[in-house]
Formats: structure tokens, sequence, C-alpha cells
């Protein structure tokens, strides 16, 4: 039997936290998410479709929310952590307004931040004007704004920019974010279809299409839809006189170094660790990686627990992950985390 | 186009540059290609901002030249510039600045040599003491002398008398800032600006008036390249860089052209003669090409000097129309009088470019 009594602490109400929480809650726990922002959801409320089924985001976000039927989650939003505790086998979890929570466990779910896509100064994003992110074209997707240029046309011409931040040593993060590539398959097809005539280009260094029908979402990018893939990292973007953008690359197939114009850059910006990810894990005494996300303990068998006994991480707040990926891990960190509470209940009985 | 974006890069780019008590070092080229800008460079801080500049006669080359065409060894370059730091520390300062954007690329980068591997600087230090007996000391504060012009560009505004306005239109005159790919492409930290929208000439530029062009090649290395103009055979790569430099600065038509290097504004300048002559095409819409001024000749004319002793007369593209539109009066007689009044003599006159 499960002691209610238990209570967990759910620092992130994303993905990762609305699907842990749904476990731990079912399993008969006591469980608290705390969310920084005014609702729950991540970046998922942000996000239009899903790769590689072109899925709403708003359905599994609906899925996720609605998924306490029994023993719901106290949840409080605008809620910001400021530190984890570690207290005589327990955690107190310090809010910014002073309030103060007692966990048995503490589940840190605080996902990720886009890379902000202004240090690549050489592609001149919040600069030139027809730079936007791969996430300024989701929102736009999302709110169905037209997406026009800045001189109010629609784009005849289109490049997306891969590894925006990702594999960069010279942006620091040499980690792959790992869902830009097939996000960038995934935009050029819903650009195609928004504007049939326009010609798509991607620039990418090389294409991970790891996840299930990744690679034929790719294959239907070039065959179907007619999109171009261009081996050879960008070097820099400017300005023409007429608003448009000239890119310059090298086509490392070809050997040859191009210039082309474009009317809209897409920069297929990567993730990178919320900044408050850092400062909760340090205050917990927990390990970090090259990239600064949250460290599991093993890379192999204890991914989701951490140097810090009762502390358990899941999602994106230990490394780039795709939402299925995320939803996975979440579901990886409860199993993790009952198995943890159970056995200190059995220590405390014998 | 974003000016706040720019800004926020700007900010992220900010370099100490030290207000006074300065060690000089000359270029090589430059007192050849434009004398008038370093004598300017002297007179501006001198005379007009009272600052205290000092040079050592024994100052030599960096050896740069030679260290990028590959004849000079770094070891050789290092113990050189080891060298120009003992003069320094001999002398009593701590701040340095060269005048060539060469020499502070490398200065720049031998530093950064022995901040990582002091094993090399130690070495350096005992080459110079074998060659020379000299000591010195690290400098406290290396910066190229258009960054000290860039941190008095307010001083300069207040005493000028002249800004970068066109006299006829009542506007800002449309100016190309070029910076030398060693100033801070290498090491963007040590530029103004960084590398990619340095802002040292578009701060002096707008604090007098002037308004920047943002072409899409502005980042385009002039072509100078060291070997692509010293080995003859590959000149013709040296003038292919600024040829595409000027066509896709000639849709914005600019007054004019300004850059922080000695080989820049020799070869942007240079080259439209080159070019004019080659396919008979200038890339303004009068014939007489587009002027190339140094950071210290612009400088010296917002001052109110005369263009003739800020050495003007020694640019292959006429400066003459540039004058015209900043309302600058000048005697058109006095262009090839030397400092004693004696005719220096005339260059002939070019087949296409009108001059």
């Amino acid at each position: 039997m499960t002691n209610n009594s238990q209570h967990i602490v759910i620092i992130g109400g994303g993905p990762a936290g609305l699907e842990a929480a749904s476990s731990l809650c079912t399993a008969g726990y006591r469980v608290t998410i705390l969310e920084k922002e005014q609702q729950t959801g991540g970046k998922l409320r942000i996000w239009d479709k899903l790769f590689p089924e072109f899925r709403d985001s708003e359905g599994v976000l609906n899925l996720l929310s609605n998924g306490f039927k029994i023993n719901p989650p106290k949840i409080l939003t605008n809620t910001e952590v400021v530190s984890v505790i570690p207290e005589n086998g327990k955690h107190r979890v310090n809010l910014s307004d002073g309030q103060v929570f007692q966990a048995d466990t503490v589940l840190i779910t605080t996902g990720f931040k886009l890379f902000n896509a202004e240090k690549k100064e050489e592609y001149g994003y919040q600069i030139y004007d027809n730079v936007i992110t791969s996430f300024d074209l989701e929102k736009k997707f999302k709110t169905g704004h037209s997406i026009r240029t800045a001189a109010g046309l629609p784009p005849r011409r289109i490049a997306f920019i891969h590894c925006v931040g990702s594999r960069d040593i010279k942006s620091g993060n040499i980690y792959c974010s790992r869902t830009c590539c097939i996000t960038g398959v995934k935009q050029a097809i819903g650009m195609k279809r928004t504007f049939p005539d326009a010609e798509i280009f991607n620039f990418y260094m090389d294409l991970r299409m790891f996840g299930q029908n990744f690679e034929e979402l790719y294959i239907e990018a070039q065959q179907k839809w007619g999109v171009t893939f261009i081996r050879g990292r960008v070097s820099e973007i400017a300005e023409n006189k007429d608003g448009s953008l000239q890119l310059k690359a090298e086509d490392t197939l070809s050997g040859r170094p191009l210039k082309m114009s474009f009317d809209l850059v897409v920069l297929l910006a990567g993730m990178v660790p919320e900044p408050r990810t850092g400062e909760i894990g340090k205050s917990a005494g927990l390990a970090f990686t090259s990239g600064n996300f949250l460290a599991g303990l093993d890379s192999h068998i204890c991914q989701n627990e951490t140097q810090t006994p009762g502390i358990f991480i899941a999602g994106t707040c230990r490394e780039p992950l795709s939402v299925s990926e995320t939803l996975t891990d979440a579901r990886a960190a409860t199993v993790k985390i009952i198995s943890w509470l159970r056995k200190n209940e059995l220590k405390s009985k014998n | 186009m974003e000016t706040e974006g720019k800004k926020r890069v700007w900010e992220y780019y900010q370099k100490e540059i030290a207000d006074d008590h300065y060690f000089y070092v000359r270029s090589c080229i430059r007192q050849t290609f434009f004398p008038g800008s370093e004598t300017t460079f002297l007179k501006i801080l001198r005379d007009d901002l009272n600052k205290d500049v000092f040079e050592d006669a024994r100052h030599t080359t960096c050896t740069g030249i030679g260290y990028h065409t590959d004849i000079v060894p770094l070891e050789t370059t290092m113990t050189v510039i080891a060298r120009h730091f003992a003069l320094m520390t001999e002398a009593g300062y701590v701040n340095i600045i060269p005048s060539c954007v060469t020499s502070f690329g490398l200065y720049t980068e031998v530093l950064d040599t022995w901040k990582h591997f002091p094993e090399i600087e130690a070495k350096i230090r005992d080459y110079l003491w074998r060659a020379t007996k000299r000591e010195f000391k690290i400098p406290e504060n290396l910066v190229h002398t258009s960054d000290i012009i860039y941190k008095f560009r307010n001083q300069i505004k207040n005493l000028s008398k002249v800004s970068l306005i066109n006299k006829t239109t009542g506007l800002p005159l449309k100016i190309v800032e070029h910076i030398g790919c060693h100033y801070s492409k290498m090491f963007p930290q040590s530029g103004v600006g960084g590398a990619e929208f340095p802002a040292v000439l578009t701060g002096m530029i707008e604090a007098w008036g002037g308004s920047v062009i943002d072409y899409p090649e502005r980042r385009h290395c002039c072509g100078f390249g060291f070997r692509q103009y010293l080995v003859k055979a590959n000149r013709g790569y040296s003038v292919s860089n600024s040829k595409k430099k000027f066509e896709s600065m000639q849709p914005y038509q600019p007054d004019f052209m300004v850059a922080n290097c000695p080989g820049c504004s020799m070869f942007l300048d240079r080259w439209q003669y080159t070019i004019a002559e080659l396919e008979g095409i200038t890339y303004d819409q009068n014939g007489t090409g587009i002027p190339v001024l140094t950071y210290e000749e612009m400088a010296g004319l917002v001052m109110g000097y005369s263009p003739w002793d800020i050495g003007l007369q020694m640019h292959q593209v006429s400066v003459e129309p540039l004058l015209d539109k900043l309302g600058i009066e000048y005697n058109k007689e006095e262009k090839y009088l030397g400092s004693h009044g004696q005719n220096i003599g005339e260059p002939q006159k070019p087949m296409f470019l009108i001059v």
C-alpha cells in the first residue's frame, strides 16, 4: 500500500511535470506542482503542430491537463522556486515569495529555454527584420497570423538554417539539440503548404532523423513538397537594400561556395537549460552535464536519479528531448520515485 | 533593420580604453600611403585633447607583413614585439597604442598566446634578454588608435568645426565604414562592438553627424590579404575582393568610405583607379570614384584642419567632391605644395578615372 501522506513536489508544470504528476497521483501520492508561469503546459502551449504527424499540440496538452481523474495534484501557478535544500532525509523547497514546502521527494521538470539566436551575431537575429527563429514561426502558425516579410509580402524564397546554437563550439554548446532537424523538415513542409509556390531551402550539416517516421517525413519533404536540402553551414547573413537577405554558405557536397538571396530566414534555434534550473540544481547539490543540463546518477541505468537522494529529474531539464521522449522520460522517473519511496517505507517499518 | 539589436551587440563588446599616457607605435606602411594620418592623430591628441603621447624612434616594424606571408617565424615576431614592450617599459608607460591594425592584431595574438602558454612567454623573455639585454612588462592596456579616437569622439565633436552633413541638402552624409580584418575578426572581444557589427567607426560617424550604410558585403575583406597582394600573380584576387565590395555598396550611393586599417584604406582607394582603368567603370555617379578616408583624416576634417595639411592629396580618388559636400573651403592651387611651400609634383592623370 502506498502512503498517501508522502508529499512529492514537482518543479515545473510542462509536459514532463504533468505526465509524472498524473502517474504519481494515480498511485495515491500527495503531489504539488509548482509552475512559474500563469498556466501549466510549458512550451506545448505555444507550439502549433507536433512532428512527425502534424498533430495539434493542443490535443496532447488537453490529454495531459485532463489526466487527473483521481487524487488530483495541487497546482500552484505564478510560483517560482528559488532553492531546494535537502534536510533530515526530506527536502525544503523555498519559493521566491518566502513560502516553504516540505517534500519527501522532489522531481525537477523545469524544461528548456530556446537558445538566444542573437548570440549567433553573423545571422543578424533581432537586427535584420526578415530573420526569425523556428519558435517565432511556430507562434505565427499557432496564432494563425499571416506570415509575411517585413515589407508585408508573402515570402517567395525561404531558408531554414539548422544547428543554430547546437553542435557549435563558438556559441558554447557542443551538444545536439536533437529536435531541430525534424522541426526544420516539419516547418519547411508547413511553409510549403502555406506558400505552394515558394522555394524552400534547408541548410544543414547532417540530418539526424532518429525518431519513428522522421526519415519518412524527410523524404516526403523532398519528394512531395520539393524542399531543397543543402549540406553546408551558413557563414553569414546580410541585408540587401530591398530588405531581402543575402546568405553565404558552402555547399559541401558540390564543394562550392554559395551566395543566395532570401525573403525570409528561419533559424532553428536549439535548446539550452532554463537559467533557474542551474540555481535550483546548485542549491540541491546536483551535478551538471557539460552542456549545463542536470546530470543523472548514471547515463544508462539511473538517468532520472541524482546524486542527492530523493531528488529526481525528468524531461528537457536533463537533456534535449522531443515531446514523446519527454513523456516517456517522465513516466520512467515516476517508477524510480515510487521505488524510492516504497524502499524508504519498508526500511522504516523494519 | 533593428538598431536596438545592434546596440545590444555593441554593449556586449565593450573594452577598456586608457584615458591618457600612451606609448604610440607607428605603422610601417601608413607613413608611405597616408602620411598625414598619423600626424593628424598626434596633433588631435596632443594639441586639442591635451593628452600625453610618447613615441620612441627606436621602434621598428612588428614584422606583421613578414609573419603573415610566412617568411618570419613566430618566435622572431614575438621577440620583436617583446622589444617594443621593453621600449614602452623603459619609457615608463603601460598603455600601448599601435597605429596599424596588423600590428594591433599581432600584439593581441601574442599576448593571448602568452596568456595560454606562459612557457612561450618565458622563452621569448630569454631570447630578448640574450639578444638585447632588455626586459619588459606586459602592457596594462593595448588598444588600437581608432579605439582612442572612438573614446574621445564626443570631445572631438565638442571641438569640431565641420559636421558630416551635406551642406547643400542638410542631410547626413552616407558613409561606408570598413574595419580591418585583424582589428576584431580574430579576437572579437578586442574590438569595440565585436566582429560582426563593429562600432568603432560607426560610433565616430554617428557622433559627428553622418549616417552609416549597412550594405551586404560590409563584412567582406578589402582584398589586401597579404599574399593576395604581395604575390604579384595573386593580385587579381585582391582586386576582385574590393570589386565585390564596391558593387555591393554602389546602390546606396555612398559619399565616402572610412577605414581603420592601412591596407584597407590603401586598396579601397587604389583599386578604384585600377578597376576604372581596366574596365572603364567607377562606382559613383560622376566618374570620380568614392573617396576613401582614414579615421584620423575624417577626424581632421571634422576638426577643421586643412585637407592638404592632413595629406588628402595623397589619395588616388579625389577628395574634392567630398570637401564640396562638406562645405570645406580649400585652395586647389595648394594641393601639391609641400610644408615649405615648394611644389612636390603632380601625379599623372589616369585615363578613365576623373581626378
